[in-house]
């Protein structure tokens, strides 16, 4: 083998210019046995690992035995607000639905061709027979967000206001953004079970950071003269923030809640997995048996209502800029 | 408005940036150098021994180059920065004892600043901006509209109450600046290089306004630039600031008759001494010679047109008198050469 040969030509030629090396590559091989931890990383004992490993797994399953029916009957409130917003989508007569969406279109860009846009998307959802599907999706995804905002923006504020609640907050926020989502879901479905509460709170956990992150952003990107002109002026930390601050960083803000958006909806697949209907559990059934079509409906399907709401939320954005230049 | 007999003290006003700035005041006091606070402890001194007493009423411009310590000067009056040590005392009041809630209070009704950069909020319409202070001192929105349409007026900047900033040019924007400043009716205007960002001929616009308006409001203003023409137009007394000191301070004619040192001297040389120069300054005692026919010219008139109507007259002296038409002394056109030629230190008295 050629390579090897070359391989060895250079070993040579190493040695050769270096004799210390040599002695040391030599000192090497005799004491194998010696150097051996070297090579081997020394990790706990597997028996140690092993009662680790039970002695949690074990406490999270008492854990559930002992509270799981308190936990989840804690989280009934939660159930009946899905389940309501689940039934207004879906009871809805879809004439009503698509106008609804289209006259929030409107208030939000005031173009006529993102409410085309709109319109257009969701007659294509119903005619491909989708439209019961999506409309649990929509809903889960617009409960979802909205728990997002309504934690994430507060969440964002203290994150900017206090330093270490920040920095604690901050590498939360690296975790649960890195986390592979199947890994938190073990949990919630031991202690929740399957269905609508364990995926609305794994799409929650997976889409509140952005939100959070830019309110944090946007806060501490707005002037520092305009926030000496509002101290100059006598504001209290208060007003400074409700005049001064939240204004100004409200387009990076709306930047996160179209990211949280976005990230609820790629997220619907994974929640079908603990039992959330919908266009995800379309696409899991056709991942199971190799659809290719049905999966390709359903995930254009998806990227359609991405697009729908992508759009308004940054539509709305624009027109909040408009006042202001290319000032940030 | 009784506002203009709020005077400002600062005292023995020293700041140091750094990690731990107030051991090092005494070192300061006591001789350390700047270079070598910086080198060898890590601390920038930003204010060195400051001493500036300012009447009220008054124009007080405090003028230097950048990094000299005059926008760090400004914002101590109204405590935007802590000072290491020292006292700022407004009508005998410690600005600097003052607990935050008595700050924010002293923020809201006796001070109004006006920034370089304008400082607007782009969110908000031009009038909204204008009563900002109001708004924040909680005064009743029609009120407070009322006061704001007053000034936006008087800046003249009627029909444009409903714009935004960034919809204005510069010279627009900072009249709105001005006019929340005055809306304010705060006896202190502070003026933090608030024409540096402007182009020469708004600046002589604003710079005429703001004298026009000073005249009717009598405010204490601190107006900080590092435009030396600018100060000798606006400041009835100025501060030079150099490297954290204040090099010299006095009205215009001191500092272009009698300036303190090499550096002042540099800065003096490009300036239009006839136009800032009064006679006042140059003039010499009554001769005894028949003053009957001879011009007159008010006291403060400058240079420049003491010279002019010498030129046009058939004299080449001039009678100065004061406010009540008393003569109180003459002027030659040599006199007047004399002092617009000479660098620095004139001959004259």
């Amino acid at each position: 083998m050629p390579f090897a040969r070359a391989m060895d030509k250079a070993e040579l030629k190493f040695a050769a210019a270096d004799p210390a090396c040599t002695v040391l590559a030599q000192g090497g091989a005799e004491g194998g046995i010696e150097m051996d931890w070297l090579f081997k990383f020394p990790q706990v004992s597997p028996e140690a690992l092993l009662a680790i490993k039970r002695g949690i797994d074990g406490s999270l399953k008492a854990l559930t035995r002992l509270y799981g029916q308190s936990i989840e009957n804690s989280f009934y409130p939660l159930q009946r607000i899905l389940t309501f917003f689940e039934n207004v989508m879906t009871g809805a007569p879809w004439p009503l639905i698509i106008l609804v969406l289209a006259g929030i279109a409107w208030f939000a860009s005031h173009k006529g061709s993102v409410v085309a846009g709109v319109v257009g998307t969701l007659i294509a959802i119903g005619l491909l027979g989708l439209w019961h599907d999506a409309m649990l999706t929509i809903s889960l995804v617009f409960a979802a967000t909205i728990f997002s905002i309504g934690i994430g923006i507060p969440l964002g504020i203290m994150m900017n206001r206090l330093e270490r609640f920040g920095g604690v907050l901050k590498t939360l926020l690296d975790v649960m953004q890195t986390m592979p989502p199947f890994v938190y879901l073990i949990p919630v479905v031991m202690l929740l079970g399957i269905g609508r509460v364990p995926g609305f709170i794994a799409v929650v956990i997976y889409a509140i950071p952005p939100i959070i992150r830019l309110t944090d952003l946007g806060i501490r990107l707005v002037d520092k003269e305009v926030l000496e002109a509002a101290d100059a002026y006598g504001c209290s930390r208060s007003q400074k923030l409700w005049k001064v601050q939240f204004p100004l960083a409200m387009p990076t803000i709306m930047a996160g809640i179209n990211q949280t958006i976005m990230m609820a909806l790629g997220m619907v697949v994974i929640a079908s997995m603990i039992g959330v209907q919908g266009l995800g559990l379309n696409v899991l059934q056709a991942i199971a048996n190799q659809y290719f079509t049905q999966g390709i409906f359903n995930g254009f399907a998806i990227v359609g209502i991405a697009i729908i709401f992508d759009r308004i939320s940054q539509a709305y954005g624009q027109r909040l800029q408009k006042h202001r230049g290319g000032a940030a | 408005m009784s506002s203009n007999e709020t005077s400002i003290e600062i005292r023995d006003l020293y700041k140091i940036f750094g990690p731990s700035p107030r051991q090092y005041v005494d070192s300061i006091k006591n001789g350390l150098t700047k270079t070598e606070l910086s080198k060898v402890h890590g601390h920038i001194l930003g204010l060195n021994n400051i001493n500036i007493s300012m009447p009220g009423g008054k124009i007080q411009v405090v003028m230097g180059l950048s990094g000299s310590g005059k926008s760090t000067l400004i914002r101590h009056v109204n405590r935007l920065i802590e000072p290491t040590s020292g006292s700022i005392l407004v009508n005998g009041r410690n600005v600097l004892d003052m607990p935050e809630t008595e700050l924010r209070e002293f923020r809201r009704t006796h001070t109004a600043m006006v920034f370089q950069r304008f400082g607007l909020l782009p969110h908000r319409s031009v009038i909204d901006n204008v009563t900002f202070g109001l708004e924040v001192r909680g005064m009743d929105k029609a009120k407070s509209r009322e006061i704001g349409m007053r000034w936006i007026e008087r800046v003249g900047l009627n029909g444009f109450e409903a714009r935004y900033p960034n919809e204005l040019s510069g010279g627009m924007q900072q009249r709105v600046g001005l006019a929340r400043a005055l809306s304010n009716d705060a006896s202190i205007l502070l003026m933090d290089e608030a024409y540096s960002a402007l182009d020469p001929l708004i600046r002589t616009d604003m710079q005429k306004m703001l004298l026009e308006l000073q005249k009717e409001l009598k405010k204490t203003v601190v107006f900080i630039t590092h435009d030396l023409d600018e100060a000798l137009r606006l400041g009835d007394s100025i501060a030079i600031l150099r490297d954290g000191e204040i090099i010299q301070q006095g009205d215009s004619q001191r500092i272009l008759i009698h300036p303190a040192d090499d550096y002042i001297r540099r800065f003096i040389k490009d300036v239009n001494r006839a136009r800032y120069l009064k006679v006042d300054a140059v003039m010499e005692a009554l001769g005894q010679s028949d003053t009957g026919s001879m011009p007159k010219l008010k006291s403060g008139t400058t240079l420049e047109v003491a010279a002019g109507e010498l030129t046009s007259s058939s004299f080449d002296t001039a009678i100065i008198i004061d406010d009540s038409d008393r003569p109180i002394g003459a002027v030659s056109l040599r006199l007047i050469t004399a002092a617009i030629s000479s660098e620095g230190e004139a001959e004259v008295k």
